[in-house]
């Protein structure tokens, strides 16, 4: 004892003494924290991280490098989150069918399951905007006509007043939402696929992103009160059922009539 | 005299003493008309704007002018709570809580619509037939002045619902006042009382739309009625028709009824479309405010053309002084149409200048006999449509999968190019038809038969035109118009002519305009091509007719055997061929 007492002041002993309360405070927590089906857990994420990084490495690493780190095919995927993947893979756009302005929606190539674990991989890579919970999508107390006033401010002028969609520049377009399901219209929000802006929930709080959810979703389901609605695209496809439709009918009853009389 | 006879006579008297009007009605009711269906497209557009003005005046019952700022509380209950102006509440009221309003609403725009695309049709048909020609050149431009305002009360109309896409149409009307130089920002705020978008610009626009616009269209249509009236219909030539008949049906009964029955037609079929066929869901697009804007926002079809120009022009500006101008704007929205309808408007004089033209015309040209005029027509309607695309360009290239920068680029190359094109090849389909004419006045038309003669020869049956169709192209026959002569450069004394170079000009635009007519051939030829006719017509006639007929004519073709025309009995004939036919 004389011995430590003696090297108490030595320049070092404080220093180790950190060292011994950090370890001691770590070697605790551990202790207290870590259960079983924590570990259990662990060990899923882990095996499905694994087998997201198969399939990342199949299907996706070809473009988006083999670390997402991006390369000149695709950008990086590090710090996009689980929600971007949930929305690029299972509505089909990612992995891209070819090279193009714009990854268009089509049947996906993935199923819930492994979508899931590449979502779990490209979470692990860095922290990004996960997929919304159920409660995150939970739309049934939002103000719909709130809604159509946000999408019409945030989403129409792109998207369409309708929702129809709308050309952008150089090929590129933003998609009909008609068939866009709430969770992809979430994501989408969230993310910014493609070439939409982030909304995130500094910008528009997730009451409003249901609120234009539950906009969106009445759209889809509006029946049309003044009969055959053409698309609801506006004045284009009414002009072209006028001259094509009753311009035309109109000229063949005039020759109609005109044949009657001889 | 039956009852009926007896009090309609009563009536008759008693406002006849009281009018004078029985002299007036028997001279006017049976005034005669030409029949032809063509001729029934500009009543498309009388019809059309009947039920325009039926359907304004139920809408103005409802409709409340104001921008003043309300809460909507009707029954669309996306919208409910809402910010809006009066306006666009009133028209979501029309909408959905007044009993038929959708309907009549819906019929209002689609009359109007179809009020604009008859009055083109009409256009087109009077210009392709050079119905326009003297004596009726005033009556073209007052129809170029009825589609002007046409356009305008169509603009303004669109305008006045104040949902987002009538002020998204607004913003760009005061961006196209702001760009003309000089006057244009003062024009705008005197225009809008101020800032865009104010607070007056609604009420305003509402006297333009429901009286101003409509009370012209009124005094333009009767005048437009009138002088048909008196200077009398066209007619397309005909058997029996010439410059200075009118062959057709009395006003009274037969066009009463096929005039009336068509206005029913229009009117049944348009109410039919309004109740089937949605037309500016209004309620979809919400209300406007200056700060939202919808991707494919569009004008109605006939301002579409005025949008493409605009969307199709680069973007060229230039700072002088201090002050910019704006050529993206100016040019396609103002200096464009300007051009357009003044060129448009003095057509009629142009084409008189240029082949100095001075006679009377009521009977109709076809379109293939003034090729020049047919081509100018396509080239126009082909620049037209062009920009009509450009109106439409992000909906095609979203519907189709294209890229807007590349329907821009083709539309700004094509506005060039393809507008001659059509001119040529019209030209060329109206020259090549003006030959076939010829052709069938000489031996009437091919019957699609072959025949084979004694000695091998084939040849095709050519069997005489119909009536109807000989009258037709017999009208043409010493009509066919000739190019102004080139001028002398001195008269016979050797005076310097004073006009020589603007006549000169004017005989090769005249020459340019007629020159290349396929001549019509004479009396003679034709009689002689119709002997052919019978000719052949002889030829095949031993085949059906051997047992009915003691003879026939047979001229034959190569190796004269007998004199063409010379009767021949059919025992001669058959001995002739060798026992054979």
């Amino acid at each position: 004892m004389k011995a430590l007492a003696a090297r108490r002041r030595h320049p070092a002993f404080l220093a180790l003494l950190l060292l011994v309360a950090l370890l001691g405070v770590g070697v605790a927590y551990a202790g207290l924290s870590s259960t079983a089906p924590a570990e259990a857990v662990a060990t899923a994420d882990q095996t499905a991280i694994d087998e997201g990084k198969r399939l990342y490495l199949e299907g996706c690493s070809s473009c988006h490098g083999l670390n997402a780190e991006g390369g000149t095919a695709g950008p990086t995927l590090i710090g996009v989150g689980a929600a971007a993947v949930h929305f690029q893979v299972s509505t089909g756009r990612m992995p891209m069918g070819a090279p193009g302005a714009q990854a268009p929606a089509k049947p996906p190539d993935y199923n819930e399951a492994e979508v899931a674990a590449m979502a779990a991989y490209i979470a692990s890579l860095a922290p990004g905007p996960a997929i919304p919970t159920a409660e995150d999508l939970d739309y049934s107390d939002a103000d719909v006509a709130q809604g159509g006033v946000l999408f019409r401010i945030n989403c129409a002028q792109c998207h369409q007043a309708a929702g129809g969609g709308g050309a952008l520049t150089q090929g590129k377009h933003a998609p009909s939402l008609m068939k866009a399901t709430p969770q992809e219209i979430y994501e989408a929000m969230l993310t910014g696929p493609q070439n939409m802006p982030v909304f995130a929930d500094g910008t528009l709080p997730v009451e409003d992103k249901q609120a234009i959810i539950a906009y969106i979703v009445d759209l889809q389901g509006a029946d049309s009160p003044g009969g055959l609605s053409l698309g609801r695209l506006g004045p284009v496809t009414e002009g072209l059922f006028l001259w094509a439709g009753v311009m035309l009918a109109f000229v063949g009853l005039a020759v109609w009539i005109g044949i009657k009389a001889r | 005299m039956s009852t009926t006879e007896k009090v309609g006579g009563g009536v008759a008297t008693y406002v006849d003493q009281r009018l004078g009007s029985n002299r007036f009605l028997a001279r006017n009711l049976k005034k005669v008309f030409p029949d032809h269906w063509s001729f029934m497209l500009g009543e498309i557009a009388l019809y059309s704007f009947i039920i325009v003005l039926l359907s304004g005046i139920f809408l103005t019952l409802f409709y409340k002018p104001s921008m003043v700022e309300v809460v909507y509380d009707g029954s669309y209950v996306p919208l409910k709570g809402v910010m809006m102006s009066e306006a666009y509440a009133s028209t979501l009221d029309i909408s959905f809580d007044i009993r038929g309003g959708l309907l009549i609403r819906q019929m209002h725009h689609w009359a109007a619509l179809l009020f604009i695309a008859a009055m083109s049709v009409h256009m087109f048909r009077v210009f392709f037939t050079g119905a326009f020609r003297k004596p009726r050149e005033f009556n073209w431009v007052i129809g170029i002045g009825l589609i002007t305002l046409g356009l305008a009360a169509g603009f303004s109309g669109y305008s006045l619902p104040d949902d987002l896409l009538s002020g998204t149409g607004l913003q760009i009307a005061r961006g196209i006042v702001q760009a003309i130089p000089i006057i244009g920002t003062w024009a705008a705020f005197l225009l809008f009382d101020g800032e865009f978008p104010g607070t007056e610009f609604i009420s305003r626009l509402y006297g333009v739309h429901i009286l101003l616009i409509p009370g012209l269209i009124l005094a333009l249509v009767s005048l437009h009625l009138m002088m048909v009236w008196t200077q009398k219909h066209t007619q397309f030539p005909g058997p029996g028709r010439t410059n200075d008949n009118v062959v057709g049906y009395p006003l009274m009964p037969i066009y009463m009824a096929k005039a009336g029955g068509f206005f029913f037609i229009v009117f049944g079929v348009t109410t039919l479309i309004a109740g089937l066929v949605t037309i500016n869901p209004i309620w979809i697009f919400g209300p406007y405010t200056p700060d939202q804007v919808s991707a494919g926002s569009q004008p109605d079809w006939y301002i579409g053309w005025l949008d493409g120009a605009l969307r199709i022009m680069p973007n060229w500006e230039t700072v002088a002084f201090g002050y910019t101008i704006s050529w993206n704007i100016f040019i396609p929205a103002v200096i464009m149409p300007g051009i357009v309808f003044t060129a448009a408007a003095l057509y009629p004089f142009l084409e008189a200048w240029v082949t100095g033209d001075k006679k009377d015309h009521n009977l109709l040209d076809r379109p293939r006999n003034a090729p020049t005029r047919t081509a100018i027509g396509v080239m126009a309607i082909t620049f037209y449509f062009l920009l009509f695309i450009g109106g439409g360009n992000d909906i095609i290239a979203i519907s189709f999968d294209l890229s807007i920068n590349w329907i821009i680029w083709f539309l700004r190359i094509a506005i060039f190019i393809l507008p001659p094109i059509a001119f040529v090849i019209t030209r060329r389909i109206c020259l090549g038809l003006q030959r076939r004419d010829r052709d069938k006045l000489l031996h009437g038309y091919e019957s699609g038969r072959i025949l084979r003669l004694p000695h091998g020869e084939f040849i095709e049956v050519h069997e005489p035109l119909p009536e109807k169709e000989k009258a037709v192209l017999m009208a043409k026959l010493g009509q066919n118009p000739q190019p102004l002569p080139a001028p002398e450069p001195t008269d016979a004394n050797g005076v310097r002519n004073k006009h020589y170079r603007i006549k000169k000009i004017r005989a090769q635009l005249s020459h340019w305009f007629y020159g290349d007519n396929v001549e019509p051939p004479t009396v003679a030829e034709i009689e002689a091509g119709q002997a052919h006719v019978a000719h052949d017509a002889a030829l095949e006639a031993p085949l059906h007719e051997y047992e009915e007929l003691d003879y026939v004519n047979v001229p034959f073709h190569g190796g004269v055997l007998h004199e063409e025309g010379q009767p021949m009995t059919n025992a001669e004939q058959l001995e002739e061929r060798g026992g054979h036919l």
